[in-house]
C-alpha cells in the first residue's frame, strides 16, 4: 500500500492489538488521529480513540490505560512532547509501558511546522525530571514507522517502560509503499492478569491491591526504584541496540545519521563513492540504547566520522562519547525546518573531514 | 469483662467496614480525610463492588489514600486524576472509576482535566475535598481561599484584587450537560456524615447508569493549615466556609427526572 508516515502508524497501531489511543491535534502529526478516526477501530478490534484537552491530558490518559495494562498510545510533535514530559518522567517511575510518538518539528518555542531533529537529547537524555532512560526508536521510512510502531509495543511491555518512537516532519508527511505487519488480537482481561500481574484491573477476591505510583517518601526505597530502573536500563543497553550499516566495511569514513538525515546521508555515500571516497552511513535504529559498541569497533579502523542532523549538534555528542577522541568526529546540520542536500552533506564531509 | 466478651459478635455494636484496612492513617487529627475515607470503604463494601473499583488518587494530602482502601488503585500526577480516571472508565467500561481530589488538584493545577473530563460526560464519581487550602505543602492560598483569610502565601488574607475571588468549581461544573450529580456535602457532625454517605453512595450508583459524571464535594477542615484546634477548626468552618461553599445539591438531574 502507499501511504503517508503518519498513517503508516495508525494502521500498525489498530494491527498491533493496541488499546487506546489518546491525542490532540498538532502539525505534522495530525494524520494520526485523523487516520484512526477514519478507520473506526472501536466498530472492529475495539480499540478506543479519544480527541483529548491537551497533549498532558493526553499523556496522562496513556497513564491511566496503561496502569490497567492496556496497549495505549499517544502521538504529537515538539512542543506537545515538551508539555508531556511530566507524564512520561511519572511512566517511568511508575514504570508503566506506552508508547509515545514525536513527528519533531523546529523549535525551540512554537518553532515551525517543518521537520527537525532537534528534540534528540530529549528523547534519549530524559526530557523530564528524574534519572529515568526512555527506549527511543527512529524510523528513517514508512515501512519503518510501521514496524517500529509494533516494536515500541514489544519494548514498551517487556522493560514496563514508556518508548518513543521519534520521527521527522519528512517522515511522518512523505509518501511510500508499505507493507502492513499482521494482525494480532487485543489481549484479554485473562491474558493481562498473566502478562501483567501489576495491573490495576479491579482487585480479585482473596488477592492483595495493586498500586500503580512513583511515590516514596522513605528515600531507601526511592534508591531502590532507581535501581531496578537503572538495572533493566543495562539490560535494555545490552540486549536491545538496533543499527543499519551501509558500505562501512571498507569505509575510511562513515556518517552517522537517523530518519530523514540517513536517507540524505544514504546518497551522499552514493556521491562520494562516485568521487572515489570510501564513504559509509551508520544508520542508528535505537537512538537509546545508542551503538556505542559499533562506533567503538568502527573507531579502530575508520580515518573519522561526520555526524548529520537537522540540528545543531545532539547525537554527535554521543559519537563522540563513544568514538572518545581516537579519530576526529565532525558535524554538520541545519535547523529551523531546512533539510540539507545530499551535495550539502558530502561537500561538508570533504570540508570538515578530508581537506 | 473479659477482652473475648468486648468482642463477642453478639455484643458487636459498631464495625469497621472491610474495605479500610488497619494501617494507621498518616492524616492530622481533626482531618476530614479519614471519615471520608472510611465513608467510601462503607459505600464499597455496601454496594459490593470491591473487586470491581479503581480509585485514582491525587498530589496532596490524600496522595497515600490508595494505601487505606483495600481496592486498586492508580496514583496521578498532580491534578490530572480525572484524565487518569477517562482512559480507566473508556477501558474497562463495566468497573467503578472514581478519583479523590483535594481543591487545590481539581480547582488550580487539574482544572482543565476536571472541566474536561466533566464536558465529555465521563460515567466517574469525582470526590472533591475542599478545605480552601494547600495542606500537604503547608498552608498556602488556594483557588478555593475565602476573601480575607490567611495563608502563607497570603500573610494578611486574600485579596480580590491581587488573587481573585473563591473558585467555586462544583457550581461551575453542575452547568454542564455531561455532568449528572453535583452536591456539596460536609462531615462535621453525625447528621452530616450520615448525608454523606447517602450523597456517595448515589454517585457510586450514578456512574453505573452511564449519565455522566457524578461530583460529590466534601466541604473539609485542615486544623493544622488553618493554625486551629480540631473542634475550633469545625467551628470555623461552619461560621466561614459554609456561607461561601453552601451545603446541599446543587444539580441531580436523575432525581428531577423521577419527579
Amino acid at each position: 500500500m502507499l501511504m503517508k508516515g503518519n498513517e503508516a502508524i495508525a494502521h500498525a497501531a489498530i494491527r498491533c492489538g493496541c488499546d487506546g489511543y489518546f491525542g490532540y491535534p498538532i502539525t505534522p502529526q495530525s494524520e494520526v488521529m485523523e487516520t484512526l478516526m477514519e478507520l473506526e477501530p472501536w466498530n472492529t478490534t475495539g480499540m478506543v480513540v479519544l480527541q483529548a484537552e491537551s497533549e498532558v491530558a493526553s499523556i496522562n490518559m496513556v497513564y491511566g490505560a496503561a496502569g490497567c495494562g492496556k496497549k495505549a498510545m499517544t502521538s504529537s510533535s515538539s512542543p506537545g512532547v515538551s508539555l508531556m514530559q511530566e507524564g512520561i518522567s511519572y511512566m517511568a517511575g511508575a514504570e508503566l509501558p506506552g508508547v509515545i510518538v514525536n513527528v519533531m518539528r523546529g523549535g525551540p518555542g512554537l518553532g515551525t511546522i517543518q521537520p527537525s531533529q532537534a528534540d534528540y537529547f530529549q528523547a534519549v537524555k530524559g526530557g523530564g525530571h528524574g534519572d529515568y532512560k526512555m527506549p527511543t526508536l527512529a524510523p528513517a521510512s514508512v515501512q519503518e514507522m510501521a514496524d517500529l510502531t509494533v516494536l515500541a509495543f514489544d519494548l514498551a511491555f517487556k522493560y514496563r517502560t514508556p518508548t518513543m518512537l521519534l520521527a521527522d516532519g519528512i517522515i511522518g508527511q512523505m509518501m511510500e509503499k508499505v507493507v502492513l505487519p499482521p494482525y494480532q488480537s487485543r489481549l484479554t482481561e485473562d491474558e493481562i492478569r498473566v502478562k501483567c500481574p501489576w495491573a490495576t484491573l479491579g482487585k480479585p477476591h482473596g488477592k492483595k491491591p495493586n498500586h500503580i505510583t512513583s511515590l516514596e517518601l522513605l528515600s531507601e526505597d526511592m534508591e531502590n526504584l532507581n535501581k531496578r530502573l537503572q538495572t533493566r536500563y543495562r539490560i535494555l543497553e545490552k540486549e536491545e541496540v538496533r543499527f543499519e550499516e551501509i558500505a562501512c566495511e571498507d569505509a575510511d569514513y562513515v556518517f552517522v545519521a537517523f530518519g530523514i538525515s540517513a536517507r540524505v546521508c544514504q546518497k551522499a555515500v552514493e556521491i562520494a563513492r562516485n568521487e572515489g571516497i570510501k564513504a559509509g552511513l551508520l544508520r542508528p535504529i535505537t537512538l537509546y540504547p545508542f551503538p556505542v559498541e559499533k562506533i567503538k569497533e568502527l573507531s579502530n579502523r575508520v580515518k573519522g566520522f561526520i555526524s548529520v542532523e537537522l540540528s545543531a549538534g545532539q547525537m554527535v555528542e554521543d559519537v563522540r562519547l563513544a568514538v572518545n577522541g581516537k579519530v576526529p568526529v565532525e558535524f554538520y546540520g541545519r535547523m529551523g525546518g531546512v533539510v540539507p542536500s545530499p551535495n550539502e552533506a558530502f561537500n561538508a564531509l570533504k570540508d570538515k573531514l578530508i581537506q | 469483662m473479659k477482652v473475648t466478651d468486648i468482642v463477642n459478635p453478639a455484643n458487636l455494636v459498631y464495625k469497621k467496614n472491610s474495605v479500610l484496612n488497619d494501617l494507621p492513617m498518616h492524616y492530622c487529627p481533626g482531618c476530614s480525610h479519614g471519615v471520608v475515607h472510611k465513608l467510601l470503604g462503607d459505600i464499597i463494601e455496601e454496594l459490593d463492588i470491591q473487586e470491581q473499583t479503581i480509585g485514582v488518587a491525587p498530589v496532596g494530602c490524600a496522595v497515600f489514600a490508595y494505601k487505606y482502601l483495600d481496592i486498586d488503585w492508580q496514583q496521578a500526577a498532580h491534578g490530572r486524576a480525572p484524565a487518569l480516571a477517562t482512559a480507566i472508565k473508556r477501558l474497562l467500561p463495566d468497573r467503578y472509576v472514581f478519583t479523590y481530589q483535594g481543591d487545590g488538584d481539581l480547582a488550580a493545577i487539574g482544572s482543565a482535566e476536571t472541566l474536561h473530563a466533566c464536558n465529555r460526560g465521563e460515567n466517574i464519581v469525582i470526590i472533591y475535598i475542599n478545605n480552601g487550602i494547600y495542606g500537604m505543602t503547608g498552608g498556602q492560598m488556594a483557588p478555593t481561599t475565602l476573601l480575607g483569610m490567611k495563608s502563607t502565601t497570603s500573610p494578611k488574607g486574600r485579596m480580590y484584587e491581587r488573587d481573585g475571588n473563591p473558585l467555586d468549581m462544583p457550581k461551575l461544573l453542575a452547568g454542564l450537560d455531561g455532568v449528572c450529580y453535583v452536591t456539596r456535602q460536609a462531615v462535621h457532625t453525625v447528621g452530616a456524615v450520615k448525608k454523606c454517605r447517602r450523597a456517595i453512595k448515589k454517585a457510586f450508583e450514578y456512574s453505573a447508569l452511564n449519565r455522566g459524571t457524578s461530583i460529590v464535594e466534601v466541604v473539609s477542615t485542615c486544623n493544622s493549615g488553618w493554625k486551629l484546634t480540631p473542634d475550633g477548626a469545625n467551628k470555623w468552618m461552619v461560621e466561614n466556609m459554609f456561607s461561601q461553599y453552601p451545603l446541599g445539591d446543587i444539580k441531580d438531574t436523575i432525581q428531577a427526572e423521577k419527579k
